[in-house]
């Protein structure tokens, strides 16, 4: 089964495991599977189309995806996919004063 | 131009260790001495950066900071101590550093870097190092430095976890590596970045982070080595793991893609949809709400932040977390006044906007500037976190 490693913001989803044995043998499948057994990780992968989104980097080995076949990329049994979403520091943002969501456009 | 850098005899002495290096020499020591790098942000990360540049003989040092040094900063911000509380960072820092340093020429921004002035002053300097904390500055770096031709060493920390590159790195064969755009083309919605009861850094790893940046500006300017170019590195303190990703240039990159479509600076705030309009909510300052306590007139106090706030420190009003207004809205009164709080402002405002959109409140009103402007302004016996 392939690993997959949650970054440490995500794994308050994942009651709070950093690696996840997962039966899949594509990222999509892969993708589908985390959000199957974590809901809460849906929003946070998938935009409302059901892509994933582009501040969140999947890594296979040590490729991105989007140099390989995206979603559609083969994952290895043995394959150690990595979740890197953006960060940008300590920053207190004030998400309800100032926030409302972007339209989130993988392109 | 290099072979004309020559130093003192203090000089030598200082940086003998570098020199007696056998890859690196006085060659890079030199090219040391004649670099002018940017640092832009001198908290977590532009400590460190700062402290190693100038310790390494960076000759010239550009710092932008619009803040002040705040108790809160101490954790992690190794440039200052108790005494610079309250002094603007880019003075503190250089007071701290030309001590450290005094052979090196320092120049002070103390402003925040704008679309409006972020290309004059990034063009007079030959690398930028990104420490800045939020996500339309790093666009905004990324930007201009790809506008510019600079290489920008970028490093970026969130609680546990830390990244560095080298971005816009042209190599001796004139190829250019992928710039921040490349690896996120667009930032989280606002919605999606965690608020102030999740964010937070462990003290240290910014130390840790800023180190590899500071290593990665001197690998640019001096070129020893093979600088982080096409790579990506992330580190996570909790399971003291690293990985390095490959990374590439994107032909859709708005920047340098084969149709670019940014060909200035645009507004990063709107881009990164922290400026977006929302419904605006009532509000009452502290002095008002005070006012009210004093002549004990009827109203309801909420506190939607999380119990562990609550326990830091409360003003006695009635908790209920974010997360479960809209289950105990029946709790909440329709025929009195009812006064929302949290640590700052945000978070009580996300909560009455959802109880008028759900459940038809009028008599709601905001704490402007939260549980701190209270104790600021009315108790200051109680404690700030």
């Amino acid at each position: 089964m392939a690993t997959v490693i949650i970054p440490t913001p995500l794994r308050k989803f994942t009651n709070n495991t950093a690696r996840l044995e997962i039966e899949a043998d594509t990222i999509a499948k892969t993708v589908s599977a985390l959000t199957v057994n974590f809901p809460d990780l849906k929003k946070h992968l998938l935009d409302d189309r059901g892509q994933i989104r582009s501040f969140v980097n999947i890594f296979v080995g040590n490729d991105d995806i989007r140099n390989l076949e995206q979603e559609d990329t083969f994952v290895a049994p043995d394959a150690i996919i990595s979740i890197v979403p953006a960060i940008a520091g300590g920053a207190i943002v004030n998400v309800a004063v100032t926030g409302c969501l972007l339209p989130v456009t993988r392109t | 131009m290099s072979n004309q850098i020559t130093f003192s005899k203090e000089e030598l002495a200082r940086y003998n260790r570098h020199i007696i290096i056998p890859e690196f020499g006085l060659a890079a020591q030199q090219k040391l001495k004649a670099a002018k790098v940017l640092v832009v942000g001198s908290g977590g990360l532009g400590s460190p950066v700062l402290l190693y540049l100038a310790a390494a003989g960076i000759g010239t040092i550009g710092i932008v900071d619009f803040d002040v040094v705040d108790d809160s900063n101490l954790q992690r911000q190794v440039l200052f101590g108790v005494n610079e509380i309250g002094k603007p960072k880019v003075e503190a820092a250089k007071q701290r550093l030309q001590v450290l340093n005094p052979h090196i020429e320092f120049v002070l921004y103390n402003t925040q870097l704008t679309s409006q002035n972020a290309l004059d002053i990034i063009k007079d300097y030959d690398v930028v190092a990104d420490g800045t904390d939020n996500f339309p500055t790093r666009y905004l770096v990324n930007d201009a430095c790809v506008l510019l031709g600079k290489p920008n060493v970028y490093a970026s920390i969130f609680q546990f976890e830390g990244q560095v590159s080298v971005f816009n790195y042209r190599h001796a064969n004139g190829e250019l590596g992928p710039n921040y755009r490349d690896l996120y083309p667009t930032p989280p919605p606002p919605g999606l970045v965690p608020s102030c009861a999740e964010g937070g850094v462990l003290g240290v790893l910014p130390g840790i982070i800023g180190s590899l940046q500071a290593l990665e500006v001197i690998k640019v300017v001096t070129g020893v080595g093979e600088p982080l170019v096409g790579r990506f590195y992330i580190f996570d303190a909790l399971s003291f793991e690293s990985r390095t990703f490959n990374i590439s240039r994107r032909d859709d990159n708005p920047l340098n893609g084969k149709n670019p479509t940014i060909t200035t600076l645009i507004d990063y705030e709107q881009f990164c949809g922290v400026k977006a309009v929302e419904t605006p909510v009532k509000e009452i300052t502290v002095k008002e709400l005070y006012e009210l306590q004093v002549k004990g007139e009827p109203f309801q106090l909420i506190d939607v932040r999380e119990p562990y706030e609550y326990e830091i420190v409360n003003i006695g009003a009635e908790l209920i977390p974010l997360a479960a207004v809209a289950e105990h809205a029946g709790d909440i009164s329709k025929d009195k006044p009812v006064i929302v709080h949290c640590k700052m402002g945000g978070r009580s405002a996300k909560a009455i906007r959802e109880l008028e959109e759900k459940f038809g409140f009028t008599n709601l009103y905001n704490l402007k500037g939260g549980i701190l402007a209270y104790i600021d302004e009315v108790k200051p016996e109680l404690t700030k976190y």
